[in-house]
């Protein structure tokens, strides 16, 4: 049998295939029915990250808790005690944790989407899954572990009301699930973006890691926004992870409502909509060819 | 039966220009070179009857169907297009140009245990790496018993695979994969993995699923297991589809085209392509004092080595293994089982081989293995076939009847109740 006779064999009728792989896939060629068609395996690698990192040790999950705790026990003495610096005559460490669990569940998110292809290059290179399961995995997984500071967060605040400490809970909490999605999709969106290039270039991988550092300053973690002089405000307000940091704060413990503002969240709604698609459409396409530049 | 995969002008084309350098400082070195008219700094030598202008066609316009229950064995030498074929078909890459289509679920098997957890019970990694490769969770729960009792582990399935033994660790990866549900089936000859037992096993439960009418792309290199496993075959040369057609007319165009060096007396091992190995002391040629072999003659040989880089070769050590058609290997034969030393000092030494033998008639593969102190200084695997023709020492007519790897001489007596010894038969 000859080559050509069997290219030349085309059949006339119209045929279902079931999977056609092309050349050049357009960016919208994204199978979002193949994604919930692997929805188990997100559930196994969803259990294989949270039991599996935990196995031999003593606390297992709570490790989730002690790492925000420490920083937060770290930046009040830093920042508190010695530094002196303002938290709006909020208690200190109520006041810092927020900010850096909402960092955490950011950053995690993003740093780790981003070495998406780098990081699982050996698995990516043997076998075909849908590969935006992976940054969708370590969403739900940073989600998780928010979840648990959450519920610390809320512990803490327990204890701070029988103390007799003066909080402004308001009815708006019912929104902080809200939050921690706008954060974890706002991280997926940007590091799905920074995936395909750091995939490429490796040494990107290094300048992400380090302004994500630097960006951690131009959120109000460590300080509130109304401590910054009024011709910066602009600056900071520009990052979209700000309001959401003091609208997490400002719903829990109350404080100066000035900072908050309904247009900086739906302009933080904007951002996350606009880098969770570009960057699902850019991840789709990079996906395809990240095993030839790994 | 209707064609469910459809391959058509496939190829593959690596920019070694832009890929290649992994750093914008190397991107960049590689700009200002071009700029000044020099040699690209990251471009490798090898292979360059493939590469054009920086680029390397990996695979060159390849076109083919496969029609539904064939089982089709891609044949080709290393750097042939084989595992870029496969990595296309698997969609782990994107081809250059053309487009394949396909009907039905694909499940590509490249390596066993893809995405195992050490840390996981052998029962987590089940369902783990079930899912990895495209199992619900309800189609592993309902195959999990069968799983399990495949790899034979059913005592250990709730410990962390990272206490198995490589064998174990193995022998469930394999289960998993063995066990999957998908119409159509790519698999890599690794596949066939741990001790000669669970080898068979393997091939057996390869075999089974070609016969179950399921589509299967096989890749080899050994001719017997695509004999036994493929109804059709696929060469690729150089990353062009040459032949598609019966196994037999693949098998041959494929020696003849001198793609390997195989059945015959001599042979020139010179310019074998070779993987990367010191090569300063290389085979240079290996000459069968009868090839093919009448059953249960000594295997003579002669082995001449070739100075490529003068060096210190002292304490060298010949590792010469026969295999058989599944890779087993049935003969082990090295100058430092007898305790011979050996300094290679002059290229003209001939060095004689006579290995006794009883190995049942059929082919087997030579690999031929070289080292002088802690170096490896060459290897060649499955480099020639011997073939041992029919007989046995029974006198019996049909030999296929006769199941043994090898057919040595037994006795057998009889020994009655009443009577001293009455027959012997040998």
């Amino acid at each position: 049998m000859s080559q050509s006779s069997i290219s030349t064999s085309h059949s006339e009728e119209p045929e279902q295939w079931d999977i056609e792989i092309k050349a050049k896939p357009s960016v919208w060629d994204i199978d979002l029915k193949e994604l919930w068609r692997y929805r188990d395996l997100l559930a196994q690698f969803v259990r294989r990250d949270f039991v599996g990192a935990y196995k031999q040790t003593i606390l297992g999950p709570i490790w989730h808790l002690a790492e925000p705790l420490a920083t937060t026990l770290m930046y009040a003495f830093i920042f508190g005690s010695i530094f002196k610096m303002s938290t709006n005559g909020m208690p200190r460490i109520l006041f810092y944790l927020p900010g850096i669990a909402l960092w955490t569940l950011f950053s995690n998110t993003l740093l780790s989407t981003a070495s998406t292809f780098n990081a699982n290059a050996g698995i990516f290179g043997k076998v075909y899954f849908p590969r935006l399961i992976v940054p969708v995995n370590v969403a739900v997984n940073s989600l998780i572990a928010f979840g648990m500071q959450l519920m610390l967060f809320i512990v803490l605040i327990i204890i701070y009301l029988i103390k007799g400490t003066d909080l402004h809970i308001t009815w708006l909490i019912i929104f902080t699930p809200f939050l921690a999605l706008l954060t974890s999709l706002l991280a997926l969106g940007l590091g799905m973006l920074l995936a395909s290039i750091t995939n490429k270039y490796r040494d990107l991988s290094k300048l992400v890691n380090v302004s994500m550092r630097l960006l951690m300053f131009a959120t109000p973690i460590i300080y509130p926004l109304s401590k910054i002089p009024e011709r910066y405000h602009w600056l900071i307000e520009l990052n979209p992870m700000t309001s959401i940091v003091e609208s997490f704060r400002y719903i829990w413990i109350g404080g100066n409502s000035s900072a908050v503002s309904v247009s900086l969240i739906v302009y933080s709604i904007l951002f996350m909509l606009v880098v969770l698609i570009f960057g699902a459409l850019v991840f789709n396409k990079a996906e395809k060819v990240a095993m030839d530049l790994v | 039966m209707s064609v469910v995969v459809k391959v058509e002008n496939i190829s593959k084309r690596y920019q070694l220009g832009k890929a290649g350098s992994r750093s914008l400082k190397g991107d960049f070195q590689r700009w200002w070179a071009q700029k000044r008219g020099k040699e690209d700094p990251f471009l490798s030598v090898a292979e360059a009857s493939q590469v054009q202008d920086g680029e390397f066609l990996a695979l060159k316009d390849v076109n083919f169907e496969i029609k539904q229950g064939d089982a089709v064995g891609i044949v080709g030498k290393n750097g042939a297009g084989k595992s870029t074929l496969l990595k296309i078909l698997s969609r782990i890459t994107l081809p250059t140009t053309g487009s394949i289509k396909i009907k039905g679920r694909i499940a590509s098997l490249l390596e066993v245990g893809t995405g195992f957890n050490p840390d996981l019970s052998g029962r987590e990694n089940v369902y783990l790496n079930g899912a990895i490769l495209g199992m619900s969770k309800a189609e592993i729960t309902k195959k999990f018993d069968e799983i399990v009792s495949f790899s034979g582990i059913e005592r250990f399935i709730d410990t962390p695979v990272k206490r198995y033994s490589s064998g174990m660790y193995v022998r469930l990866a394999f289960s998993v994969a063995a066990h999957l549900d998908s119409e159509i089936l790519i698999l890599d000859e690794v596949l066939a993995v741990g001790d000669s037992a669970f080898q068979s096993k393997c091939i057996n439960k390869i075999t089974e699923v070609t016969q179950d009418g399921r589509t299967v792309l096989f890749v080899s290199h050994s001719f017997s297991a695509i004999r036994s496993l493929c109804t059709s075959a696929i060469l690729l040369e150089k990353g062009i589809c040459t032949l598609q057609g019966s196994v037999e007319n693949v098998i041959t165009k494929y020696i003849d085209s001198g793609n390997i060096a195989v059945i015959g007396r001599s042979l020139n091992l010179l310019n074998v392509v070779r993987s990367s190995h010191a090569q300063q002391l290389i085979f240079d040629s290996l000459i069968f004092n009868d090839n093919p072999l009448p059953f249960g003659q000594e295997i003579a040989f002669t082995l001449k080595l070739k100075t490529i880089i003068e060096s210190d070769f002292s304490d060298i050590d010949f590792g010469i293994a026969i295999r058989d058609k599944n890779s087993v290997t049935m003969i082990h034969c090295s100058n430092r089982f007898l305790n011979i030393h050996i300094d290679h000092t002059d290229d003209r030494v001939e060095y004689k081989f006579r290995v006794q033998n009883n190995l049942r008639p059929g082919n087997y593969k030579i690999t031929l293995f070289l080292r002088s102190k802690d170096v490896i200084q060459d290897w060649l695997t499955d480099i020639a076939i011997l073939e041992v023709l029919d007989g046995n020492p029974y006198n019996f007519p049909d030999t296929n009847q006769i199941q043994g790897s090898t057919l040595p001489l037994f006795h057998l007596n009889m020994l009655h109740p009443n009577e001293k010894l009455i027959s012997k038969i040998s």
